[in-house]
Order: structure tokens, then C-alpha cells, then sequence
């Protein structure tokens, strides 16, 4: 749905995106992550080219952008929805008249404004809402207004900056929670960044991670997961350095299903050996149990008992001795 | 002097202010407002960057800004007199009052644009709006108390640049208070003018203040 290919930015002598690759695949959500000054906020910028690429091309549902004219660009941007950190609301206009922006831009109807305004109002749960001002709203229904706003013109793709940083955590959840409804009822493709990982965790079907304006890994969360020596595992559940010898079981997607198998009683049982558990953190990611867990075996037949756990579909790495 | 000699003197004078300032402003408004518009739409992240243009206008607002009232409307004699035909009189004054607000105002309302988010900007653009929608549904809707503020501020001024209008024959209070109360000694007259003076800028300011609180929705 969004293909980003080479694409480079540069201010002056500053390198913002160093030939980013991104693949978007249609109904998902893809989460990038990075600390501020990664770059992220400019490549989201450029996939509607509110940034002017330096190089490379952005390609959202077949339309190379970098090629379009002004007014085609304009056309092309009403059918991506946008997002941002601080609302980027109308003070000056209601909620209602705020919604119906963008429909005044594709040139839509007085009357059928309203009807249409007020569907959305009632889809992000804003119903008794239309004639406040946003100075009168909390920070998360000023974000829902955003949503709705976002939305006006059935857009296939949206693109959200950030648009949790500056609500608290149980605000953060219902839009989030908003977001994924989106993405599963209307097959609403979803580009987020942002440097919280708990988003990562609660709606994400694949992510990237960037720094320094380059991508340091991407795809979807379960292989990424799946992959010796992930940054996004390591990020994912934090665990220390790992001791000499010592063993780390990751629980990646390919084990749904299975995930409440008490795979370590197992391990004991059959290989005699001795399990000791160092240390571990297991949560939903991208709807499937997975996790990490640090242990040390001692005795029996270790090394059987570490190909039975990678015959199970688990990612066991060795520390060196 | 009695009452019954001031009254009409004060009448008139009231009245040759309130025209001189009324015309003044709405040229000032015509003018001053696009180009507040192009001080900030031509800035290198603006709407529409031009640099070089920028530093021009930039430059001639300043030079505007930097002559003393009584000394433009002297310099500006020969455009007075090509745009109304006459360079004495209340419409003649009208003509220097506008050129030596514009640059005022025109700043002014780069200030007050500023203010608009630069988020709020963008987030137009993502919408897909022109920049022509982007400046008149966006940029000044949103800067409008600023903009009344704005306005405000320029209209006491130019009820007090146009005292200075009685030297090319505008008339106005302070006019009268020159040529009564300063050349005369009719000190009666001149605390009057005065006072009339005060009153005139309190109202304005306080209209003005009044319908910028109501605009604001922030």
C-alpha cells in the first residue's frame, strides 16, 4: 500500500534519511520506532510529501508521489489521512466545523456536509460533541475529533504522528484501541511512528526500527521476533546482558497456539536436567503470547533438551562460555 | 470662550478626524493586511517562499517604519496630490495617514499570523487544501483576535498621527488645539480637545478589546 524506496532527505549538511526502504503492506497497522531525531517524523512527512524527498520515491496505492504536480499532489493528499501529536485542531472552528474542513476542500456539498460530519462524529463516539470548541475537550477527544477529521475523505491509508505522545496511558489505550477498531472493520491501513514501545506492543502488526535516518530492521513483528539478535526483541522485553553459558528462549509468534505449554516442566521431565531461571518478561504482542526467557541448564542432556525447545518452534541462543 | 463658541469648533474637529481616520483605516486595512500576508506567506518556510522578495518587502516596511509621521507627510506631498488631484484638506491628509500606517499594520499582522500553529498549517496541507484556502480558511480565521487586536492598535495611532494633519490643512482636533489653545491661549478649549481625545482612543481600544475576547475561542 505504501512502497518507500531510496528515499533520502538532507538539510544542508544534515543527513535526515539515509535511503530509507519501507514496505507497507495493505490493512496493517506498521509501527516505526525510534528515539527523537531518528528521523521518523520526517519520513512520515514524506510519504505525503509534506516534506519534498531529497531522492528516492513514495509510491501509496500505486501512485508514484514524487511525480505528481501541485494540484494532482492536493488530490492525491485528500486520500491520505493524517494525524498529529498536537491535534493541529482549528481553535477558531467547532468540532463540527472542524470535521467538515476537509470536506469543504474536496468541494463536497453544504448539505451533505452535515450528514456525513455527523457519521463521523458518531464512528469516533463524539456524538454530543459537534458544537464545541476544542479549547472545551480533553486532550483524547481532541485527538478523536483528529481522527474523525482524518477520516472524512475514506481515506485507504493514515498516517499518524505521534498521535498518543501527549495523552496520558489510559487515554493513549482508547485511541489506540480506536485505531485498531479502525484498521479492522474498514481495512484502513495504518503508517504510526513513535518512540513509545507500548504502542508497538498494543496494535502493531509489523515494525520498523530506526535510527540515525536509516531503517535498522522491519517486518512483520512475529519474524522479527523470530530473528537472532533483534533490536525490536531486545527492546520488547529487556532482559541483562546475558551471562556465560547462560540460555535465552524466545517465545516468538510461531508459537501461538501452544504458548501456555509448559514447555521448562517438560524440558526437566524428559532430559533430567536443571532449570534455573534468570530472568524473563512475556506479554500480547501483535495478538500472540510471546516473550523472553533467560535461563541456565545444568546437568542431563543440555544440549538434546535445547534442540527439543528449538523443535517446538522457540529461538534459543547460547552466550558463549 | 464660552461653551456655545466651542461646541460647533469641536463638532467639526471631531468630525474631520473621525473622517480622516475612518478613510485612513479602511485604506490601511486594503493595503496592510496582503501585505502582512506576504511577510509571512514569502518567509523561507512560509507558504510560498521567495527570500529575495521577502528581504525587499521587509526593507521597504522598514523604511516606511522609520520616518517620522510629520516628515512623510511632507515627503509624500506629490503622491497625495496625484491621487486626490489636491495636497490641502481632510481627503488630502487620508493619503500620507494610509502610506505611514501600512508599514505598521503590515507588521503588526505578520505578528499576529506567527501566531498561528505552524501543526495547524500543515496539517491543512496534508488535507489537501490550496494555499489560497490555507490563508483565508485557515491563517487569518485563525489570527482573527490577533488581527482585531491588530487593527485596534493601528487605529489609535492614526487618530494620533492625524493631529499632525493640520500642517497640510486636514483639520481635526489637533488641529484646533494647535490653533486655539496653543496660538490663542484658549486653555479651556485645549484641556476640552483633550479630553475628547482620550475619550475617542478609550472607546476604540476598549471596542476593540471587547470584540477580540468574544473571537477568542482558545
Amino acid at each position: 500500500m505504501i512502497e518507500v524506496s531510496g528515499l533520502r532527505k538532507v538539510y544542508g549538511s544534515v543527513v535526515a534519511l539515509d535511503g530509507v526502504d519501507l514496505h507497507v503492506r495493505q490493512g496493517e497497522i506498521f509501527g516505526v520506532l525510534g528515539r527523537s531525531g531518528a528521523g521518523k517524523s520526517t519520513l512520515l512527512r514524506c510519504v505525503n510529501l509534506l516534506e519534498r524527498p531529497s531522492g528516492g520515491s513514495v509510491v501509496v496505492g500505486g501512485r508514484d508521489l514524487t511525480a505528481l504536480g501541485e494540484r494532482e499532489l492536493r488530490r492525491a493528499r485528500q486520500g491520505i489521512g493524517m494525524i498529529h501529536q498536537h491535534f493541529a485542531l482549528l481553535s477558531s472552528r467547532t468540532v463540527a466545523g472542524n470535521v467538515a474542513f476537509p470536506l469543504e476542500i474536496m468541494g463536497m456539498p453544504r448539505d451533505r456536509r452535515a450528514a456525513r460530519v455527523e457519521e463521523l462524529l458518531e464512528l469516533v463516539g463524539l456524538a454530543g460533541k459537534a458544537g464545541a470548541y476544542p479549547a472545551q475537550l480533553s486532550g483524547g477527544q481532541k485527538q478523536r475529533v483528529g481522527i474523525a477529521r482524518a477520516l472524512a475523505g475514506s481515506p485507504s491509508v493514515l498516517l499518524s504522528d505521534e498521535a498518543t505522545s501527549a495523552l496520558d496511558p489510559g487515554t493513549t489505550q482508547s485511541i489506540l484501541a480506536l485505531l485498531k477498531r479502525l484498521n479492522r472493520e474498514f481495512g484502513l491501513t495504518i503508517l504510526l511512528i513513535t518512540h513509545e514501545m507500548d504502542v508497538i506492543k498494543a496494535v502493531c502488526d509489523s515494525a520498523a526500527i530506526m535510527s540515525d535516518g536509516r531503517i535498522e530492521e522491519a517486518g512483520p513483528i512475529p519474524e522479527l521476533l523470530a530473528t537472532p539478535g533483534s533490536r525490536l526483541t531486545e527492546e520488547l522485553f529487556p532482559l541483562a546482558p546475558p551471562e556465560p553459558g547462560s540460555v535465552t528462549i524466545t517465545f516468538t509468534g510461531a508459537y501461538s497456539g501452544r504458548a501456555d505449554e509448559p514447555v521448562v516442566s517438560q524440558v526437566v521431565r524428559k532430559f533430567d536436567v536443571d532449570v534455573n531461571i534468570l530472568g524473563g518478561a512475556l506479554e500480547e504482542v501483535a495478538g500472540v503470547s510471546a516473550g523472553r526467557l533467560r535461563v541456565r541448564l545444568t546437568g542431563g542432556e543440555s544440549e538434546a533438551a535445547l534442540g527439543y525447545l528449538r523443535d517446538r518452534g522457540l529461538l534459543v541462543e547460547v552466550a558463549p562460555r | 470662550m464660552t461653551w456655545s463658541d466651542m461646541s460647533p469648533l469641536l463638532w467639526e474637529a471631531t468630525g474631520q478626524t473621525a473622517q480622516m481616520v475612518a478613510w485612513a483605516t479602511l485604506f490601511t486595512v486594503l493595503f496592510g493586511l496582503p501585505l502582512g500576508v506576504a511577510l509571512v506567506g514569502t518567509d523561507r518556510s512560509g507558504l510560498f517562499p521567495a527570500p529575495f522578495a521577502r528581504r525587499i518587502l521587509g526593507l521597504v516596511v522598514n523604511i516606511g517604519r522609520s520616518l517620522p509621521f510629520i516628515v512623510l507627510m511632507i515627503a509624500v506631498i506629490p503622491v497625495t496630490r496625484l491621487i486626490t488631484g489636491t495636497t490641502i484638506g481632510t481627503g488630502a491628509a487620508a493619503v500620507p495617514l494610509t502610506i505611514g500606517a501600512v508599514p505598521f499594520f503590515a507588521r503588526l499582522v505578520e505578528t499576529a499570523l506567527r501566531e498561528v500553529g505552524r501543526d495547524v498549517v500543515q496539517a491543512a496541507q496534508a488535507m489537501g487544501a490550496s494555499r489560497a484556502r490555507i490563508v483565508a480558511r485557515v491563517l487569518l480565521p485563525e489570527a482573527l483576535p490577533g488581527l482585531i487586536a491588530a487593527l485596534t492598535v493601528t487605529i489609535v495611532t492614526l487618530i494620533s498621527y492625524s493631529a499632525m494633519a493640520g500642517v497640510i490643512g486636514g483639520g481635526g482636533l489637533g488641529d484646533l488645539a494647535v490653533r486655539y489653545g496653543y496660538q490663542r491661549f484658549e486653555t479651556l478649549l485645549m484641556i476640552v480637545t483633550v479630553v475628547v481625545l482620550v475619550v475617542l482612543v478609550q472607546a476604540v481600544q476598549s471596542l476593540g478589546d471587547a470584540v477580540a475576547r468574544r473571537l477568542t475561542r482558545r
